[in-house]
């Protein structure tokens, strides 16, 4: 079907009615994130808190990489770089896939919304990996695994139990099972720590991970399950990215939205569970949702943000590793999570666009502008006040206008010389506006003045109520809304206080006839 | 051939006898004697519960092919619920529904499909391209990518409602109007031949408005048939060729200046209709 060139609706009154219809957008966005950006802010701080409280308390895991030998942390470093030690390569190689593995799913569930349902599923599987290894009382990883996936299943399937089939919501529904899972698994894991058995070592690393501990059959496990994520994402990324934006839709073009879902859920199960010998139960959430959310703030497209969450997994499981291989006893989870909670906290305060501390500086810089242009328009309304006889005004003078003393108006006097919007004359106790400067002053003057009229004109608000507004608003207001009203006024020549309004001619006179720009031409009146 | 159907006084609480088996009525007379092609959507008794409550009730609908039709009823009227219901997206507890004579599954592709534009959450990092994309998906199927030729379409989709400019745009950057006419893009690039749009002037401003009123109507004179779920009457009687008046039943079904009059919409708005409602409390509570 025709669908280029057909517009024949288009007559120029739906033209410019589509156009102003644009004009109204913007701004939103600012407001929207900061709630978003607060929330996150909280749980990374969380998790800063408990990986450092595990850190501080160290005692509890014994074995671990660096009492193999006791030896400096430049050896140990040494050690680290060269690969020499198979166990370190494993454990390396392990934490890598795992930063894929995470990264990748962690990005769909961050934007499902999915998080807590992750933080659920990796304490709920903790039975699991207690009953997986009582099965022979072995870290045999494909029991565990079987076990470990059955019970993070049977979690999930209880959250939807619940909420399905009585009025508790999904987060009472999460919180109850994420802690009845995890009691359950801790009393039958410690249960086995008492058993009198030999073989029971190991057994704790499932609570805050040891990547020391990861062996050959561990790595194919999870080789295989980055696969499997890998190629699923790769093959149905078009299916997840409709089905996360908007089910319905995706349900009406005929997707198996469940199917999807479900699968989600189970590529999830299946990290978490080999996640848990890196980085344990407790923290595995954190490798899911930190990089995600990391990677959140730095784009807007999902396929970017899948890619960087990855990348953000591979670089703080590495930083894990190597951290707990330099030092003495350190679980790795921990140090992974802090690794993790580090890069959001970097771009937390430096992302570029949603980063704390450009908008810090977009609010100054903001706040500076408004600064020069309120200075600009008092000595605008100097030399209104002498009916524009002479071009320089006095730092005194100045000063009296807005009320300030001497040196602050010479500093916002130095503040318009270096913007090129005045120069100084004499010695230096006096100014004169450049044609910018001119042309900026009866700019503000002119919208603070049409927006008062504007406001008791056609919104009908009562003259002593409209300057506060107008000094907002002359900041802000475009050089085309500035004209709309002019025109909507009929070129009204004074405001509610009586005042005249600039007009562009007055503008171009001021201006020494420097100003033949186009971008000046009033329409509708002879200028 | 449409008469407006206007409901039977007695008709709120229980079908008359004879009503209710439509095969007896001649508002549905052109049907049986039209070929599917002319016949985008009919609907057979059907009925919808939410949770256990019905929310709509033996809902009886032949629409004609090419018509621009426009859902209005009260608040809860079962307007969302309806498209919905229509789309496979909320099962049936009886009736059936037919799309160009057959069900909806076979013909998925002749649908287009507005939703609520509040159903999604805009802070999802997708760009205005990406969302319209979206709309070839369901031609694509499975596993393929969008190729060239898709893109290209988007991009007409785009430019139909004036966003190509925004096409790279993050879709929480923009306002309601614009996401609005995102959304529209979208069902267009699905190029179907009868489409459903929840709401779609829903936190639009006037000039909007107008603009996608202008769309519908282009649609419309390509022999699309479009069922637009309304709030507003006053506006309703000038957008729509056709109106459907709802209130967990149909009311009325006909050309707008033959259904639009003060009897019908106090019959849809209020009044005995709300024994309806009170009944499916009343199902609820003695189902659960």
């Amino acid at each position: 079907m025709g669908l280029r060139g057909g517009g024949t609706m288009r007559s120029s009154m739906a033209d410019s009615l589509w156009n102003s219809g644009a004009r109204a957008r913007r701004r939103p966005a600012e407001g929207r994130d900061v709630p978003r950006l607060r929330f996150a802010a909280v749980s990374a701080l969380r998790l800063v808190v408990i990986a450092f409280a595990v850190v501080a308390a160290p005692a509890c895991f014994a074995d671990r990489i660096g009492d193999m030998t006791e030896t400096s942390v430049g050896e140990q470093a040494l050690r680290f770089f060269t690969f020499r030690d198979e166990s370190l390569r494993y454990a390396l190689l392990g934490t890598i896939l795992l930063g894929v593995n995470c990264g990748l799913l962690g990005g769909f569930i961050v934007v499902r919304k999915l998080s807590l349902m992750g933080d659920a599923l990796s304490h709920a599987v903790l039975p699991g990996v207690a009953i997986g290894f009582l099965w022979n009382m072995t870290k045999d990883p494909v029991a565990i695994f079987v076990g470990a996936t059955v019970a993070g299943l049977l979690g999930a399937l209880t959250v939807t139990a619940i909420t399905h089939t009585t009025k508790i919501k999904e987060d009472a529904a999460l919180g109850m099972v994420l802690s009845g899972y995890f009691a359950v698994g801790y009393c039958i894991t410690s249960m086995i720590g008492r058993l009198d058995t030999g073989n029971k070592a190991g057994i704790d690393h499932f609570l805050f991970g040891q990547a020391a501990a990861i062996n050959r059959d561990d790595i194919i496990l999870m080789g295989m399950v980055t696969a499997l994520t890998l190629g699923c994402v790769a093959v149905f990324y078009k299916e997840f990215q409709v089905t996360s934006f908007d089910s319905a839709f995706a349900r009406a073009i005929g997707f198996p939205t469940r199917l999807f879902h479900n699968g989600l859920m189970l590529l999830l199960a299946f990290s978490v569970v080999i996640a848990l010998q890196a980085v344990g139960v407790v923290l595995v959430s954190a490798m899911l949702i930190t990089p995600a959310a990391s990677a959140y703030l730095l784009t807007d497209r999902l396929h970017r943000l899948l890619v960087l969450a990855a990348m953000f997994g591979v670089v703080t499981g590495a930083i894990g590793a190597f951290l707990s291989f330099l030092g003495s006893g350190l679980p790795t989870g921990p140090l992974m999570v802090l690794a993790a909670s580090t890069v959001f906290a970097l771009a937390f305060l430096f992302g570029p666009r949603h980063g704390v501390l450009m908008r810090w500086w977009r609010q100054r810089s903001r706040g500076h502008r408004v600064r020069r242009e309120n200075t600009l328009k008092a000595v605008y309304q100097v030399l209104e006040g002498r009916g524009f006889k002479g071009e320089s005004v006095t730092l005194l003078e100045l000063a009296e206008r807005r009320r300030e003393t001497e040196d602050e108006a010479r500093q916002q006097a130095a503040a318009l010389v270096r913007h090129g919007l005045a120069t100084r004359h004499g010695a230096g106790e006096h100014f004169v506006l450049t044609p910018e400067g001119w042309l900026r002053a009866c700019q503000i003057v002119r919208n603070h003045r049409l927006w008062e009229l504007y406001l008791t004109n056609a919104a009908h608000i009562a003259a002593d109520h409209v300057h506060e507004d107008a000094e907002r608003i002359e900041h802000v207001l475009g050089e085309d809304v500035v004209r709309q009203i002019e025109r909507r006024l009929g070129y009204a020549e004074t405001d509610p206080h009586g005042q005249p309004i600039p007009s562009m001619d007055d503008m171009r006179r001021g201006s020494g006839g420097l100003f033949g720009r186009d971008e000046l031409q009033g329409y509708g009146r002879p200028t | 051939m449409m008469l407006p159907m206007a409901a039977n006084e007695s008709l709120p609480d229980a079908p008359e006898p004879g009503q209710a088996d439509r095969q007896n009525d001649t508002q549905f007379d052109w049907v049986r004697s039209a070929s599917p092609e002319d016949v985008p959507l009919e609907i057979h008794d059907m009925t919808v519960a939410y949770h256990k409550k019905p929310v709509l009730w033996g809902v009886d609908l032949a629409v004609p092919k090419g018509k621009l039709i426009g859902i209005v009823g009260p608040n809860g009227a079962g307007k969302s619920t309806l498209i919905r219901s229509i789309m496979g997206l909320q099962p049936l507890s009886s009736g059936w529904v037919k799309i160009f004579g057959k069900t909806y599954r076979k013909n998925l592709r002749r649908v287009g499909y507005v939703p609520q534009r509040e159903s999604v959450d805009w802070d999802f990092p997708v760009n205005v391209m990406d969302v319209v994309l979206m709309g070839r998906y369901g031609r694509l199927g499975l596993i393929k990518r969008p190729s060239g030729k898709d893109r290209e379409i988007a991009r007409d989709c785009l430019d139909k409602v004036k966003m190509l400019p925004y096409a790279n745009r993050q879709i929480s950057n923009l306002s309601g109007g614009q996401q609005q006419r995102v959304f529209l893009a979208r069902a267009l690039a699905q190029e179907s031949d009868i489409y459903f749009m929840d709401e779609p002037f829903a936190g639009v401003d006037a000039a909007t408005e107008a603009a996608i009123v202008g769309l519908l109507r282009e649609l419309r004179e390509k022999g699309k048939t479009l069922l637009v779920v309304h709030h507003d009457l006053p506006t309703a009687k000038e957008y729509f060729d056709m109106l459907l008046l709802l209130n967990m039943r149909v009311v009325a079904f006909g050309p707008t200046e033959e259904v639009f009059n003060v009897d019908l919409l106090q019959k849809t708005y209020g009044g005995r209709l709300t024994i309806l409602s009170e009944v499916a409390e009343a199902v609820k509570a003695s189902e659960t």
